[in-house]
């Protein structure tokens, strides 16, 4: 009984943990690889190129 | 959980990054400095510059341009390491274990992705390079990295056929149905130049990948060592 609620408290919260950390990475390389942006695409350029993003 | 991926993946992506930085600015600004000057229209294709010699004597240091650059590929890497972290934890939890050297091949997965496969449709493209519309370009790159990803993953974990005949489809298809390309190439870089950019972008690419996936696993091992070794309190 005890082990089964705490593998259904566990699992959970692992998978919301990963799926948090897998969007705030894909956030990041969203805003500072693909925002179109201005200021943003200035200050990225050389290196959306070099990551082979498309860029301008 | 979340401390440990965040904690692993923000080692590794700045430890990747910063390896990955230092090597664009060596092999591969000098030819995208070139490659502004002929866009610019400073330098003229089939004119009588010494292309060739400077981008083998490199483009010198702008503090506040290769500044950005290294801060910039270093965000990315960081991004990219939580989103491979996040994925070995998913791995873990499925009762499959990750070891260093196991690290190589999803660095290796994580390169093949994100880099090479969008590569095979939209090479990386030098400014000034003849491209189709940007959101065109966007669109097709997210969705070919989405599934060669997928289909990798489908690969190393799914079992039987069926499983495999998918993975197939969806490494193949963002190139059965093609990249978007300009109706014509005129672009006023030479293609020498493009050539070598698209190859040392790869080339330090693979390298800064399969270091990632080295240090992804490497401190994902660790921090969860380290979590075990700290007596639990609450």
């Amino acid at each position: 009984m005890t082990a089964q609620t705490q593998s259904r408290v566990w699992i959970p919260t692992n998978l919301v943990a990963i799926a948090l950390c897998a969007f705030i990475g894909l956030a990041i390389v969203g805003i500072a690889g693909h925002a179109q942006t201005t200021a943003l695409h200035d200050a990225a350029h050389d290196t959306r190129h070099a990551a082979g993003f498309p860029c301008h | 959980m979340f401390s440990r991926i965040l904690v692993s993946g923000l080692f590794a992506g700045f430890a990747a990054g910063l390896i990955a930085a230092g090597l664009q600015l060596v092999f591969v600004q000098p030819i995208l400095l070139q490659a502004e000057l002929y866009e610019s229209g400073q330098i003229t294709h089939f004119g009588a510059a010494e292309t060739g010699a400077a981008v083998a004597a490199g483009g010198g240091i702008d503090l506040l341009r290769d500044g950005l650059s290294v801060l910039f590929t270093t965000l990315i890497y960081t991004g990219y390491a939580l989103v491979l972290v996040a994925a070995m934890a998913l791995a873990e939890d499925r009762g499959v274990g990750i070891t260093v050297r196991q690290g190589l091949l999803w660095g290796l997965a994580g390169f093949a992705s994100v880099q090479f496969a969008p590569a095979v449709g939209l090479p990386p493209e030098l400014p000034g390079s003849a491209a189709a519309e940007m959101g065109l370009r966007q669109a097709w790159w997210f969705g070919t990295v989405g599934a060669t990803a997928a289909g990798i993953a489908l690969i190393a974990f799914g079992k039987g056929w069926t499983a495999r005949a998918v993975a197939a489809v969806l490494i193949l298809a963002p190139h059965a149905i093609g990249a978007p390309h300009p109706e014509t190439f005129a672009g006023p870089v030479p293609p020498e130049l493009a050539g070598m950019f698209a190859g040392r972008a790869l080339g330090v690419g693979a390298v800064a990948w399969v270091l990632l996936g080295l240090f992804a696993a490497r401190f994902w091992i660790r921090e969860g060592e380290r979590a075990e070794d700290t007596p639990r309190t609450a």
